[in-house]
């Protein structure tokens, strides 16, 4: 990686995010001194203003791509870094403001703000991978920052984090948690869902909501098919897939499949 | 030079320059500023827009990622005005945790800002992890005060960002007793290692500057208030939060994509630590209250630097309000109160670490939201932003543009705005006449 001479080079970027990813850095209290020893954080503006220029051994990316001058920067930023991992829903799947591209961008505009015309945005919110090639994905929103640790030590190692993609399921299982949807009948998307949080919500008398998007191979028609059972109307199934990886493609098209008929149709199939 | 317009454009390399998360523009005549125009380029996310149509239920979960660093104060506000519309009361117990969890965000929040953000800026340093370097022992006191704000948030709400277990009509799961009782041991810890903060930023250099601000915040009879009271001003306003729009307003300015509020008179307002603590320093814990005097913050605090005194005290006094209600906690019957889909609406505001967040939502027939306002407060604070940049910049005109950006930086991160328009890299340009 880097010459023996110096520490690697670490960089966060953000794009349209809520910067929740990029605090779970700094929510490493007992770790993040020892990252700071094996790392020159060269940019993060979260946390210094101190810069180093140049060339960055890794870069962290957050957030979404939502604006033709951010498109432009995150090939900048994939030309000055050797690695990039994009961290957390919004850059993996262009996150919670990824539902305008169920939608028409100049009406949310004209909803939120009284001078729509000064507002410059893209018609979509999409994720990093869209624009430049990605080193490594890691889901979540936010991500779990026991992962973002484990991806830090495995690029500092050289070597492939190791972050299971299996469902929320098998964390209930390992954590012995009693299934919500057997037991008591909550809708719960831990079936189709992404490994990483530890099956929070499940443990917390909650179903499952989907913050790490899909699962390697989900089959969502299946579960819909029990969510129905459990009372869900068309209107909920649309929406239950349509949150943080809403346009992540397994949720998106099952969401469309319950979806109004008068939206845009898949094309990201 | 004078009578001709020429801008001088401070050197910024070319990524940090289209990073431009805040940019400022002065505008000096005649040796007078004349105008400080902060921008900010946070790419518009559209909640207000993309929350219409969702059920009330899910709203909460939404609304959390406006702010990673705030989730709980957007989640609450939300579950507040969302109740109103529903003519559904949470009280007792349930009431109590939802405050507790409140405590868990100021203490992470503001120390994450104290320590990690502020402290550098006064020290000379570039960040925490430099200023790790001389001191060791305070940065490491800090980190853990922050995690103890987190460890509550973990506990009540499930995570740190994003708390999974606030819903409208309570939580889906409250802790037992014998839970919390491990919290209030290191709640204990944190409120010796608050009350040496108070005592450690109270020692710092800080500028003189004084600003007659007007200030907001919520009061209420019993409470420092997080999550309920009237919406005040220093100078006679005693409102209820549905009450809001017509005495405040929001402007867009072209040049960002964050409303501005004023008041309708035009007068700009300033929410946050200060404006709380000049409206309700009375309601602090005896503890709280000692250690303000003890630092020299007096009824009112006017100055902005000294903002990070007041973080502290309310740091000190979240420790201390977290202790009460783990000591007097008794657990609930029933985790949430029953909330049936009806037609209406409702206003709340609470305070968030950064200052009064206000909602207002309309829902339809079957509980699905019609329309949704929101109005956070850093686009509360940003006119008194403007203008003390102004002010500031008067004084020290005469500093090379590179030196006058750096304390424009200082000055912004006094208000703690939200990093999502943060100013870690500002960019400044002088037009100097
Ligand atoms: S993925 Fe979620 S937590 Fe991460 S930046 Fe986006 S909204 Fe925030």
């Amino acid at each position: 990686m880097a010459s023996p001479t110096r520490k690697p080079r670490l960089a966060v970027w953000k794009f349209a995010s809520c910067d929740g990813c990029q605090l779970s850095l700094l929510d490493c209290e007992d770790e993040l001194l020892a990252v700071a020893g094996a790392l020159d954080i060269a940019y993060f503006m979260e946390a210094t203003r101190g810069r180093i220029e140049g060339r960055y051994d890794l870069s962290l990316v957050e957030g979404s791509i939502t604006t033709a001058h951010d498109a432009e920067r995150i090939r900048e930023v994939r030309r000055r870094s050797r690695r990039l991992v994009t961290i957390g829903a919004c850059a993996t799947a262009g996150g919670i403001q990824g539902l305008r591209n169920f939608a028409d961008v100049a009406e949310y505009a004209a909803a939120v703000y009284a001078r729509p015309d000064y507002i410059a945005t893209l018609a979509t919110s999409t994720p990093i991978a869209e624009h430049v090639p990605v080193d490594f994905e890691l889901r979540g929103c936010p991500i779990s920052k026991r992962q973002l640790l484990e991806v830090v030590s495995a690029f500092l190692a050289g070597r492939r984090p190791v972050t299971p993609a299996h469902s929320v399921c098998v964390e209930c299982k390992l954590r012995g948690t009693v299934c919500v949807m057997v037991a008591h009948g909550t809708a719960c998307l831990g079936p189709v869902t992404h490994a990483g949080c530890g099956a929070l919500c499940p443990a917390y008398d909650r179903g499952c909501y989907g913050c790490f998007g899909p699962k390697e191979t989900p089959n969502p028609a299946s579960l819909s098919g029990r969510l129905a059972a459990l009372g869900m109307d068309g209107g909920q199934l649309g929406r239950v897939y349509r949150s943080f990886n809403a346009n992540a493609p397994e949720f998106r098209q099952e969401s469309q499949r319950h979806g109004r008929q008068d939206e845009p149709q898949d094309d990201q199939g | 030079m004078a009578g001709k317009t020429s801008r001088k454009t401070i050197r910024v390399d070319y990524l940090a320059r289209v990073e431009g998360e805040g940019a400022l523009e002065v505008v000096v005549r005649d040796g007078r500023v004349q105008s400080a125009a902060l921008s900010i380029f946070e790419p518009p996310r559209f909640f207000e827009a993309f929350l219409r149509g969702r059920a009330f239920g899910e709203v909460p979960d939404i609304t959390a990622r406006i702010c990673g660093i705030c989730p709980v104060a957007y989640q609450m506000s939300s579950v507040h005005a969302l109740e109103r519309a529903l003519g559904v009361t949470v009280e007792g117990p349930l009431r109590a945790l939802r405050r507790l969890l409140y405590c868990g965000e100021w203490i992470e929040s503001h120390t994450l800002h104290a320590y990690l953000l502020h402290a550098p800026d006064f020290l000379g340093y570039a960040g925490a992890i430099d200023m790790a370097g001389d001191h060791g022992e305070i940065v490491k006191r800090g980190l853990q005060l922050k995690k103890v704000g987190n460890e509550i948030l973990t506990l009540v709400g499930g995570r740190e960002i994003h708390p999974i277990n606030v819903r409208v009509g309570g939580f889906y799961r409250v802790p037992r007793r014998r839970e919390l009782a491990p919290l209030a041991e290191r709640l204990k810890w944190a409120r010796e290692a608050a009350l040496e903060t108070v005592r450690w930023v109270a020692g710092f250099d800080f500028p003189e500057a004084e600003r007659d601000y007007l200030f907001v915040a919520l009061r209420h009879p019993g409470e420092y208030p997080f999550n309920e009271g009237r919406i005040v001003s220093g100078r006679g306003l005693d409102i209820e939060a549905a009450d809001w729009e017509n005495h405040f307003e929001e402007i867009h300015v072209a040049r960002s994509t964050a409303l501005q509020a004023r008041l309708k008179s035009g007068e700009s307002y300033l929410v946050g630590p200060l404006a709380r603590y000049a409206l309700n320093a009375d309601r602090l814990s005896p503890l709280a209250r000692e250690a303000a005097t003890e630092a020299g913050l007096g009824a009112v605090c006017r100055n902005p630097y000294r903002s990070i005194v007041v973080r502290a005290v309310e740091v000190l006094y979240a420790c201390d309000e977290a202790l009460r209600i783990i000591e007097s906690y008794e657990e609930p019957d029933a985790p949430a109160v029953p909330v049936e889909p009806r037609a209406g609406s409702g206003c709340a505001a609470t305070e968030a670490p950064r200052g009064l967040l206000w909602h207002r939502y309309r829902l339809a027939e079957d509980g699905s939201v019609a329309e949704a306002r929101i109005v956070p407060p850093t686009s509360q604070n940003q006119a008194a932003i403007e203008e003390d940049l102004v002010a500031h910049i008067q004084g020290c005109l005469e500093l090379p543009d590179e030196a006058l950006r750096e304390r424009c930086e200082l000055t912004v991160r006094n208000y703690d705005p939200c990093i999502s328009c943060a100013t870690h890299f500002l960019k400044l340009t002088m037009d100097r006449g």
